[in-house]
């Protein structure tokens, strides 16, 4: 023990670990353990086999994705009027920390409105190549004109192409993600 | 009394040899690179995965890009080999497997023909001597590549060799005593009433261990144990003559699969008519292959230590004993 009494204290309360160990190898019962482990792990590969493959063939077949899983943006449109949804205020481009959404506002003509308000986007885009996909956007818009879709296949060989402008994020993308199902 | 020590067998014209080795020869190159195949896909079954699927239909065209990746490579020798020695490591494997197949009996004598390589007299030792020269091949090589890696890979090989060659030949040596011949188509033969499978059960779970020795395979890859020793002997191949040990691997688990199902399973034995008979010896001779890859896909690789101790202190004397006890029994019945 040693002559400071605090080590000692602290030596005195260390608990006693119990080292867990597998029985010894050897002998015949270790070779009949061996051999018995043999034929479990021979009977847990071949139920492996029964059960068959579990891959999910990518480019054929495609993970289901969450229903709040966010992927590509989508702008939308009322559905009855036809006229789009964002006012081009700006706030999901302020929101958005990558700094990635351009959005600049028109007046709209009375005659030919565009927007449901006063004013319109007459500039939309968002630079995919930057997007973090937060969804701040999404939360910071008034009119849920923005939210993130399910796409999120957007590789590209040119990053010209990841500007998406405010006609393709209006457009329809192509369904391609299939969603989870509840309780999937 | 004088025990015939084999059977003569009988001559057959040069032709019909040359034609019977030429039609081994093929069916053997066909299977082995389905096997390959077999094996990934079949591994991947048991990690569940589909394994190789996308080159031709399910895969099957797999090997045939394989090869031609490898051939396509280049010759690479590293400038501490010694040349010779380091083109003639993968050769001699390949001509011991080839070798090897000869004594396989794929059936008995019809219409004149024997459906076997040829009835060497002395059947089990040929495949012994034969399947030991295929070791000179990874000694040469892993030598000859001078490097540490190959080295310890070879010298693993000739530890293994030594330790298995015993007790795999001792696990035989009881179905010779049983069946009174060395002669794999005698042994079949002896086999009419009961495969030796049921009486030398014992000497057949010591071959087929032994065998996974024999052909490098896990849980006994010690030689070429991919993850520590980078293949161990075959470091420094690239290329086809990398291939070729691996050609030769497929080989001796075909081999050694051949020789089990004829010295213990009845060999060609099987209902049905007499042209079944290579049928048969293929689909024993396959089923022992799936147990090989289903062994590979469950058993992690031993410690060095513990394969030694297997094949010392487990496999020989169970080996002794069994023959000790067949001896026995055979002299008194």
């Amino acid at each position: 023990m040693s002559a400071d009494p605090k080590a000692a204290s602290y030596l005195d309360s260390i608990e006693v670990v119990e080292v867990q160990r597998g029985p010894e190898p050897g002998g015949a019962r270790g070779a009949y353990r061996a051999f018995g482990e043999t034929l479990r792990g021979l009977k847990t590969t071949m139920a492996r086999l029964i059960e068959g493959p579990l891959t999910i063939e990518y480019p054929e077949e495609k993970t289901p994705v969450y229903p709040r899983f966010r992927g590509r943006h989508k702008l939308h449109k009322f559905e009855d009027t036809g006229l789009e949804k964002c006012v081009g205020c700006s706030l999901c481009a302020a929101a958005c920390p990558a700094d990635c959404i351009r959005v600049v506002a028109a007046e709209n003509i009375p005659g030919e409105r565009v927007s449901a308000g006063e004013r319109y986007a007459a500039v939309y885009e968002i630079n995919l190549s930057r997007c973090i996909f937060c969804g701040y956007c999404e939360i910071a818009c008034p009119f849920d004109a923005i939210t993130m879709g399910h796409d999120y296949e957007m590789a590209d060989y040119d990053r010209q192409n990841l500007i998406f402008t405010k006609e393709m994020l209006l457009a329809e993308p192509i369904e391609r993600t299939p969603l989870k199902m509840e309780g999937e | 009394m004088i025990l015939p020590i084999a059977e003569t067998g009988f001559a057959e014209a040069t032709w019909i040899m040359v034609v019977k080795s030429l039609v081994i020869f093929a069916v053997i190159f066909g299977i082995l690179p389905i096997l390959t195949v077999v094996e990934r896909k079949l591994i991947g079954r048991f990690q569940h995965r589909y394994g190789p699927n996308r080159v031709g239909p399910f895969g099957l065209l797999q090997p045939l890009a394989d090869v031609g990746k490898l051939i396509s490579k280049e010759g690479f020798r590293p400038a501490a080999a010694v040349p010779a020695l380091f083109i003639l490591g993968p050769l001699l494997p390949v001509l011991a497997g080839v070798l090897s197949l000869a004594i396989i009996p794929w059936g008995d004598v019809q219409d004149g023909v024997g459906l076997y390589g040829i009835d060497v007299p002395i059947g089990i030792l040929y495949f012994f001597a034969v399947g030991s020269i295929a070791f000179y091949g990874l000694l040469l090589g892993g030598w000859s590549s001078g490097s540490k890696y190959s080295l310890l890979g070879a010298m693993r090989s000739a530890a293994q060799l030594i330790s298995y060659e015993v007790s795999m030949g001792l696990a035989l040596l009881g179905v010779v005593m049983m069946s009174g011949s060395l002669s794999l188509v005698s042994i079949v033969h002896a086999q009419g009433e009961i495969w030796f499978i049921v009486p030398q059960l014992v000497g057949f779970g010591i071959f087929m261990l032994a065998g996974f020795a024999e052909t490098n395979r896990t849980p006994f890859d010690m030689p070429e144990a991919d993850a520590e020793l980078v293949q161990g002997f075959m470091t420094e191949y690239g290329g086809m003559r990398f291939g070729s040990f691996l050609l030769v691997e497929y080989m001796e688990i075909l081999v050694v699969s051949g020789i089990a199902a004829a010295m213990f399973l009845g060999g060609w034995m099987g209902p049905g008519p007499s042209f079944l008979d290579p049928i048969w010896m293929l689909v024993k001779m396959l089923g022992l292959v799936l147990v090989f890859i289903w062994i590979r896909a469950t058993l992690p690789r031993l410690r060095y230590d513990q394969l030694m101790t297997l094949g010392w202190k487990v496999l020989l004397p169970l080996a002794t004993l069994n023959v000790l006890v067949t001896a026995i029994l055979v002299v008194v019945t």
